[in-house]
């Protein structure tokens, strides 16, 4: 497989950056109902000042529960979403820099979840593959696209044949391999992949995931991956930033957070998670549900749900800092800067202590 | 050992299990032929028994559920086999009298809370009107067991809770409405369809715990159908593992999935990605599930067994003994030309 990207660059430099990146929605009832209620605005901060970056070749992964803001900080960074604040850097560039020039706009892509809805179904897969190598004008002449359209196809494990069928012919997961060619058509260098395999079944699911880690390793990838699911996220990615409530609250290597989890909120979905191991152990649920993102908390937004709350975590925001011993980590959590979470630096983390609100 | 890993020994035998499928086969006439979207199911499940049914999408474990309850999508027909419940049939019920079982008898979890609950009355009288359809007692006596019900779920509050609406409710505690609904009439059989399945992990948890806490206290049978493998490690103490409308291999749970015997539960399993260690490639199987209309003759999953021999290409498996398990496979019939590979032995 030839590599058609045409500047390789220096590696080292983030390919992408996020800077205190903020996304606020408007969920004000109408004018006339909001005056005759006495009510004031409300904003929902689906992302509120979320910092990372993504080296070139990496992958980083958001994780975190329904409503914690991961998919919109994904749409944020493909430039879906216009940001309330903060800012995008794509290889050194302004998102909206980059996104008003084509040269740019090509280098990054997405895939979706469903694979269902995100496919046209009137139009053969070879046009489908083919609209962003027509769109962004990569390769002129018929026979020089069609020749295009069957080098990805095979590039993702299907037929050069595939493209004369239509979407509705294919099962789930080659769907998501038509996806993916043509994320890829455009010779993006950047792709954001939101649960592209959660409606997938687990065999399929793992094709999938095999299939877009032999990528990366060919093409030399960056990756932003969107899931809920842990061990996914572990088989995949280089960094995880685990989510809550539009905040950052732990971003680790990956190995590192799977090891030394010190957020309670991570350590708690660790425990969580049903696994195969069946050791027979007593699982301790973490008690309650995700907030209302309208009406947050005070101070830290887990300390209504954890274990380790004191009158610090309800008043004050904690900002992410490294703990001691794990200078790759950060940490937003009074509890864990103050040293009282009871995990010592170099030892296996013990479980949380049983939440006070139980199940 | 024998026969007897179709049911639970050790529970069964005091009266016998509660649920019993024979032989089930349910047909969808189309104008293209009749398909088969299951094909020769047996199973028992014995009082106070979690029995896991996974499978993959399509593979018909919603189908058994929604055969038992009596709620098949027309034009889905009972075609042959029977279900017996405390050894009474009742495939062949009319309508009216399915009904009265269900509920009272039968409870059903589905995987939408919101669609379970209806919106216009509050949770108090939906629990008070299902308690009372099938029990005998009094409007006052209702509500206090509707209250008892919600704090036996965990709703916080329970006494001010019972008016609310489903809506004035979150996610995890209307499933949690849903689990008091099921099981408020005291059913001996609960069919639970990927009960956690919209649920985040976290909330996912407090369910699992609960319920299985419940069938346990209560000794209610029930039958979980999943796609989770970690849901079923944690909460079953059989599993059934379904491809294609049949029963790949059903066991105790520790044993299909620490040690699986059939090609497909062994794929199935290696496909699951670890949530304790990185590997490289992940196992998955190739290929996908066949659609019901071209279900391959011989084994359903002759395609795309790693192990395939002559005889998976004619002949249809039948439930073998595999010493732990009991399997469709022609590996474990002694009389097969073929040995069990290794990674199918015992460790």
């Amino acid at each position: 497989m030839t590599d058609r990207r045409p500047h390789p660059r220096a590696a080292g430099a983030p390919m992408l950056a996020a800077e205190d990146l903020a996304k606020h929605f408007d969920v004000s009832r109408p004018l006339l109902q909001r005056v005759l209620a006495g009510e004031a605005r409300r904003t929902l901060k689906a992302v509120d000042g979320v910092s990372f970056d993504i080296p070139k070749g990496t992958t980083l992964s958001l994780v975190g529960e329904s409503g914690c803001g991961k998919s919109t900080v994904a749409r944020l960074v493909v430039g879906l979403y216009r940001p309330s604040r903060g800012r995008v850097l794509f290889d050194g560039m302004d998102l909206e820099t980059a996104r008003s020039d084509a040269a740019q706009r090509r280098r990054m892509q997405m895939i979706f979840q469903d694979p269902y809805a995100s496919l046209n179904p009137r139009w053969r897969v070879r046009d489908i593959i083919a609209e962003p190598v027509r769109a962004f004008g990569l390769v002129e002449g018929g026979a020089a696209q069609r020749e295009r359209v069957a080098e990805l196809l095979m590039q993702v494990g299907l037929s050069p044949l595939d493209g004369e069928k239509y979407p509705h012919e294919f099962s789930g997961g080659q769907r998501q391999r038509i996806s993916i060619a043509r994320a890829l058509s455009s010779n993006p260098e950047f792709l954001v992949c939101d649960e592209p395999t959660s409606a997938l079944d687990v065999s399929v699911q793992a094709q999938i995931l095999n299939l877009m880690k032999d990528l990366q390793a060919r093409l030399g990838l960056t990756y932003l991956f969107i899931s809920h699911n842990l061990a996914v996220v572990r088989q995949v990615s280089d960094r995880i930033g685990v989510m809550y409530l539009g905040r950052l609250v732990e971003l680790a290597p990956a190995e590192t957070l799977f090891i030394a989890p010190r957020h309670p909120y991570t350590r708690a979905l660790m425990e969580a998670i049903p696994d195969l191991e069946m050791t027979g152990r007593q699982r301790i649920p973490v008690g309650g549900e995700v907030p209302s993102p309208i009406n947050p908390p005070s101070g830290c937004p887990f300390h209504p749900r954890c274990p380790l709350a004191n009158a610090r975590c309800k008043a004050e925001m904690p900002a992410l800092l490294p703990p001691r011993g794990q200078p790759d980590t950060i940490v937003a959590c009074h509890a864990v800067e103050e040293e009282r979470d009871g995990v010592v630096p170099g030892t296996t983390v013990p479980p949380l202590p049983a939440a006070a609100t139980g199940v | 050992m024998a026969a007897p890993i179709l049911s639970t020994p050790s529970h069964s035998r005091d009266g016998g299990p509660i649920l019993e499928v024979r032989n089930l086969r349910v047909e969808f006439p189309t104008r293209r032929g009749v398909l088969t979207a299951l094909d020769d199911v047996s199973f028992d499940i014995a009082p106070g028994e979690v029995l896991g049914v996974v499978g993959e999408s399509g593979a018909g474990k919603s189908m058994t559920g929604a055969a038992i309850i009596g709620l098949l999508e027309p034009p889905g027909r009972i075609a042959g086999g029977q279900i017996l419940l405390n050894g009474r049939r009742i495939d062949n019920l009319p309508y009216e009298q399915m009904r009265r079982i269900r509920g009272k008898e039968i409870g059903a979890i589905f995987q939408d809370p919101l669609t379970t609950l209806n919106p216009l009355y509050t949770v108090g009288r939906q629990l008070t009107e299902t308690m009372q359809t099938h029990l005998d007692i009094s409007d006052r006596e209702a509500r206090q067991r509707a209250i008892g019900w919600l704090e036996m779920v965990g709703i916080p509050a329970a006494a001010q809770r019972v008016d609310s609406y489903p809506h004035e409710f979150s996610g995890g505690m209307r499933q949690r409405v849903v689990i008091a609904l099921a099981l408020c009439a005291e059913p001996k059989l609960i069919v639970a369809d990927e009960p956690t399945t919209a649920l985040d992990v976290s909330i996912q948890a407090q369910i699992i715990a609960l319920l299985k806490r419940l069938a346990r206290e209560k000794g209610t049978a029930m039958m979980l159908v999943t796609h989770d493998m970690g849901v079923i490690a944690e909460t079953a103490d059989r599993v059934a593992v379904m491809y294609a409308g049949c029963i790949a291999e059903i066991g105790p749970v520790r044993e299909v999935v620490k040690a699986p015997k059939h090609p497909y539960s062994e794929g199935l399993m290696a496909s699951i990605p670890p949530l304790d260690r990185k590997v490289d490639h992940l196992a998955g199987i190739e290929g996908a599930m066949p659609r019901l209309s071209a279900i391959p003759k011989g084994c359903a999953f002759n395609t795309r067994c790693p192990h395939v021999f002559d005889r998976c290409r004619h002949e249809r498996p039948e439930l073998l003994e595999t010493g732990t398990t009991l399997a469709t496979c022609w590996l474990y019939d002694p009389a097969s030309e073929k040995q069990v590979p290794e990674l199918l032995k015992d460790d």
